[in-house]
């Protein structure tokens, strides 16, 4: 038992509830000192999560102490712990960057609080062991997700958060109607229950169906190609605080429970789909990039990568084996600190300007030297250019394709990073590098709250490729224990596996 | 019983993608009201009653019969915790389209790609 799992929850919870209570002006750092205190703590334990993670072997709780499958299980894996430490992590950043960057109404009404329970949501969709519990936490996230991305309620906002809610409904109602089959086909809905009970299913049809409708929930959350329309549409109109922790969270954790649903429980059906998974991954990476190329709007065309970066997330599911998940485990990791990286320093170029269209910025290299360097530094980090950290994650995602023969995904993959790359460049040319064309004398200096949340992203993303050895180690040990199905159901319910306690029960 | 459920699954989600196909956004609300009946019908007849007819609902702690009248009671929280959720998602979203047609002064989706254009 390691009941600790619970904290990460108790802790954003307890905080967005007393955040509440000090919304007003004049008790501001009173709720900022509060949730700050919170997320901190919630970073600390997630690091040392995941040392005990890397030193123990997996943490297992069950809800109110009943046994594993009747109850609710948490399961902190190499996977979940990574995740969740590194989600901590830029929510910590983001809430510093608000500090800086928000206007005060915004804390008037519980933008603290929404960004705490989002948190709460995420940490619960990362450390669940039940797929049902899975479904409530999503809908926590995206109830508070919602919020944010209304809050403010500007025109542009309300249509684009239409679009966003909608959409994100229909995957709901997918994943819903998923945990309906599963239930009626195997009589359970704990994880390891499942995987154990799917390897004497003899009805491979149903099975199909359900993996199929599980991936389309996900993949609609984790913006996959057909699916990804609500991204773009949205992910421009909120304030830049709100657009960067949405990038870093709320399409990793479908890709998290793509990883966890797919690549654990419904394994054998993942071998099966690998093919076409795969076909949605090269997918997903060119038409990301190419959306981006044509866009002229700085967040339009980051929203676009996201696309396409996720696009070899589902490359490394696509490969099914635990060397792929693996690999796309940490290339997600990867992706996740630069591109909200990128979003702060894009964001604050923004602000600068007081608008996103490439065509009317221009000249900030010379104005603000030190923001250019941090944002090129980013995109080589993003193009996969070493000895950033974006380099490893690639090299690690082709390595694996290569060995299992897929070739054609792989040239893909590879050819992405450069259009990446070009694309990127785009933005360089047009915000930094190019002569501006007004008078920009008047224009406001960066403030250093704005400049180093996104620095400070980047020169992670340095560190973790110079060391990358760390890393790449520990997301090798997480990939094994994700596709490691056997040992899995042993950590959750025992050597003797969760049947034997349902009959030991039954008797 | 279970024929009559499947018909009626079948309506409700028929119904539910007409009218979300639809233009308006006051259609599109209802339409996701009614996907979300289908669903919490679908799971419904997930249960022993249903799909995994004879399966054990509920046994008796000391003897490990089963006990009479019972029903699975699993798929019906599972169908409580999915309505309280749809009614507070169906409570937001109306809210936010009734703001949403208000600033853009249109209740039809095509009139709604701003920010797709931008």
């Amino acid at each position: 038992m390691a009941n600790h799992l619970f904290l990460p929850l108790i802790s954003p919870m307890l905080a967005a509830a007393l955040a509440l209570i000090f919304t007003r002006t004049k008790t501001r750092n009173v709720a900022r000192g509060i949730v700050l205190t919170s997320v901190v703590f919630n970073l600390a334990y997630s690091l040392w999560l995941v040392w005990t993670v890397a030193t123990t072997g997996i943490q297992v709780t069950q809800a109110a102490g009943w046994e594993a499958p009747f109850g609710i299980t948490l399961v902190a894996d190499g996977a979940s712990a990574l995740m969740l430490c590194v989600a901590t992590l830029l929510m910590l950043v983001t809430m510093s960057y608000s500090f800086a960057s928000l206007d005060p109404g915004y804390e008037n009404f519980f933008y603290y609080p929404l960004l705490l329970l989002l948190l709460l949501g995420v940490s619960g969709a990362f450390l669940t062991g039940d797929i049902f519990n899975l479904y409530v936490w999503f809908e926590v996230l995206l109830l508070a997700s919602f919020g944010l991305m209304t809050l403010g309620g500007s025109r542009a906002q309300l249509e684009g958060g239409l679009k966003y809610v909608v959409l994100n409904l229909l995957g709901s109602t997918a994943f819903l109607m998923a945990c309906g089959l599963l239930y009626g086909t195997v009589g359970s809905l704990n994880m390891a229950h499942v995987a154990e009970r799917m390897q004497s299913v003899n009805n491979p049809g149903i099975v199909t169906v359900i993996a199929c409708l599980f991936f389309f929930a996900y993949g609609g959350k984790a913006a996959i190609l057909p699916l990804f329309f609500w991204l773009p549409t949205s992910y421009h109109t909120p304030p830049v605080a709100v657009t960067a922790i949405f990038s870093g969270l709320l399409t990793k954790v479908g890709a998290y429970s793509l990883y966890r649903v797919l690549g654990l429980v419904l394994q054998d059906e993942l071998v099966r789909l690998a093919p076409f998974v795969l076909v949605i991954a090269g997918l997903t990476m060119v038409v990301g990039v190419f959306g981006a190329m044509a866009q002229m709007n700085v967040r339009r065309i980051l929203s676009f990568h996201i696309i396409s970066q996720i696009g070899y997330t589902i490359m490394g599911l696509g490969l099914a084996s635990a060397v792929g998940l693996a690999a796309g485990l940490l290339f997600t990791v990867h992706v996740m600190i630069v591109k909200t990286a990128l979003f702060f320093i894009g964001g604050a170029a923004e602000q600068i300007y007081g608008t996103g269209d490439l065509k009317k910025m221009g000249g900030l290299a010379q104005r603000e030297p030190l923001l250019a360097i941090f944002w090129f530094l980013g995109i080589l980090s993003l193009a996969g250019i070493p000895p950033m950290s974006g380099f490893f994650g690639k090299l690690a995602l082709l390595q694996a394709g290569v060995n299992q023969g897929a070739i054609g995904i792989s040239v893909i993959a590879a050819f992405t990073g450069i259009l990446t790359f070009f694309s990127m460049l785009k933005i360089w040319n047009e915000v930094f590098w190019k002569k501006s064309y007004g008078d920009m004398s008047k224009l406001p200096r960066v403030t250093p709250g704005l400049l180093l949340p996104g620095a400070l992203l980047v020169m992670i993303s340095l560190a973790l490729g110079l060391g990358a050895g760390v890393l790449v180690d520990y997301s090798q040990m997480a990939g094994m224990q994700l596709f490691d199905r056997a040992g899995y159901i042993a950590s959750v319910c025992g050597v003797q596996g969760c049947e034997a306690i349902v009959e030991a029960a039954l008797r | 019983m279970i024929f009559l459920l499947a018909i009626a699954i079948g309506s409700l989600f028929a119904g539910a993608v007409y009218l979300i196909l639809r233009r308006s956004v006051a259609k599109l609300i209802l339409g996701l009201m009614l996907l979300s009946h289908a669903v919490n019908l679908l799971i419904f007849t997930m249960g022993d009653g249903g799909v995994r007819r004879g399966a054990l609902p509920i046994v008796d702690y000391y003897t490990g019969e089963v006990m009479p009248n019972t029903t699975d009671p699993l798929v019906q929280a599972l169908i409580l915790t999915a309505i309280v959720i749809s009614f507070g998602i169906t409570a937001f979203i109306m809210a936010l389209a009734y703001r949403a047609t208000q600033a853009m002064k249109t209740d039809d989706l095509d009139d709604m790609a701003n920010t797709d254009r931008l």
